[in-house]
């Protein structure tokens, strides 16, 4: 751990902060595999230079059973960049790109259960690196869309044959996306808001 | 060209069995459950702690996004430099997440420290809007309203 004395913190800028106002914030999880365009997105849309967090982790030996194991932890230092958009005086949203095939990330206490729902963003170049991540989503009910990041090298797989590959029901969205464009970026994350407000309408009491 | 097929870990959740009276083929269940550690380990997730969660059990609940402001009358000095540098970052309203990042301390740290200045009443924290089982239509509504204008 590094703390910086006061005169080496640099930022926040004045208009860094938030007004007084603002109440309460909500957050959306951007996940996918290393490189897959993440910091980009965030950067895309966020109305502050994107930040990074970080946590520390401890990780016991591996195949050792912790009843007994715990002479051999090592701790990890893990990282991951977020921004935000003000979305009124009073609410505020934050986006953090969390690098998902380490399933030390969803060790971490309300990072996926307390979101609104995730984009889970693939390189169609390393598709079964998203596949842990989506098992993961599911298990704990998060909603998720999917984006699909277009790198020119990769393979153009049609939408459906996508969808069949990943085993997802016609009801999770599927877009492209260029996470180097805001409008692109805001776009995907319109796509689930639309479905978790589809979601809201189809759970909602009558 | 096709692309690689995934997985799932565990077959397709069906809609839950309808609570059936008890009969001999439970066992079947019982098996099922055990297959789903992948290694040997039976909940290999337990291998990974966040290093300072869980003891003490006094740190207050503070998400990645509560947001955190000084209070008016917050009269310091603090004890620890960290404190006062948080005092001064948090004049206007900021996230946890965002006093981590300028502080460039873990999260976890940023936690410890937030939660004595919350008992010592240096700071207000304004919990988040997390997801619940009926999410509320309006908020996401804001939200989308939000993100329109970018
Ligand atoms: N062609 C293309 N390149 C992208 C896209 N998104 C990100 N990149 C590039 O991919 C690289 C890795 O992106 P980065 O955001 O750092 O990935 P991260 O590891 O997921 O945070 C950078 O050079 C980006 O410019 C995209 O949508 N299309
Ligand atoms: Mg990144």
């Amino acid at each position: 751990m590094d703390f910086k004395s006061s005169d080496t913190i640099t930022g926040p800028r004045a208009e860094d902060h938030l007004p007084h106002t603002a109440q309460a914030a909500v957050k959306i999880v951007i996940v996918g595999g290393f490189g897959v365009g993440k910091t980009t997105m965030v950067g895309s849309v966020s109305e502050i230079k994107p930040l990074t967090t970080e946590e520390t982790m401890t990780q016991a030996g591996i195949g050792v059973d912790d009843n007994y194991g715990s002479e051999s932890k090592t701790a990890t230092t893990v990282a991951m960049d977020f921004g935000r958009i003000s979305i009124t005086d009073q609410l505020v949203l934050y986006l953090f790109g969390t690098p998902g095939q380490e399933r030390f990330w969803f060790l971490w206490n309300g990072l996926f259960e307390g979101a609104l729902g995730a984009v889970v963003l693939i390189d169609t170049r390393r598709l079964e690196v998203s596949f842990d991540v989506i098992g993961r989503l599911e298990e704990r009910g998060v909603p998720f869309v999917v984006a699909i990041n277009d790198f020119p090298d990769a393979p153009g797989y049609p939408i459906e044959d996508l969808r069949t590959a990943l085993d997802l029901p016609e009801e999770i969205p599927i877009v492209k996306c260029d996470a180097r464009r805001r409008a692109s970026s805001r776009d995907t994350l319109m796509t689930l808001m639309r479905f978790l407000h589809s979601l809201a309408i189809t759970s909602a009491p009558v | 060209m096709t692309p690689p097929q995934r997985r799932r870990r565990h077959p397709k959740e069906e809609a839950p069995d309808p609570p059936a009276p008890e009969s001999p083929h439970v066992q079947e269940g019982a098996e099922g459950a055990d297959e789903e550690g992948e290694g040997k380990s039976k909940n290999p997730e337990r291998l990974y702690v966040l290093t300072g969660g869980g003891e003490g059990g006094d740190r207050a609940e503070l998400d990645l996004v509560t947001l955190v402001v000084a209070r008016a009358d917050a009269s310091p000095p603090v004890a620890q430099p960290e404190q006062s540098a948080l005092l001064r970052l948090c004049q206007a309203p900021l996230s946890v997440a965002e006093l981590s990042a300028y502080l460039n301390l873990p999260f976890s740290v940023v936690t410890v420290l937030l939660t004595e200045m919350l008992a010592a009443e240096l700071v207000h924290a304004r919990a988040p809007i997390v997801r619940s089982a009926l999410p509320d239509r309006s908020l996401l509504e804001a939200v989308m309203h939000g993100l329109q204008k970018l």
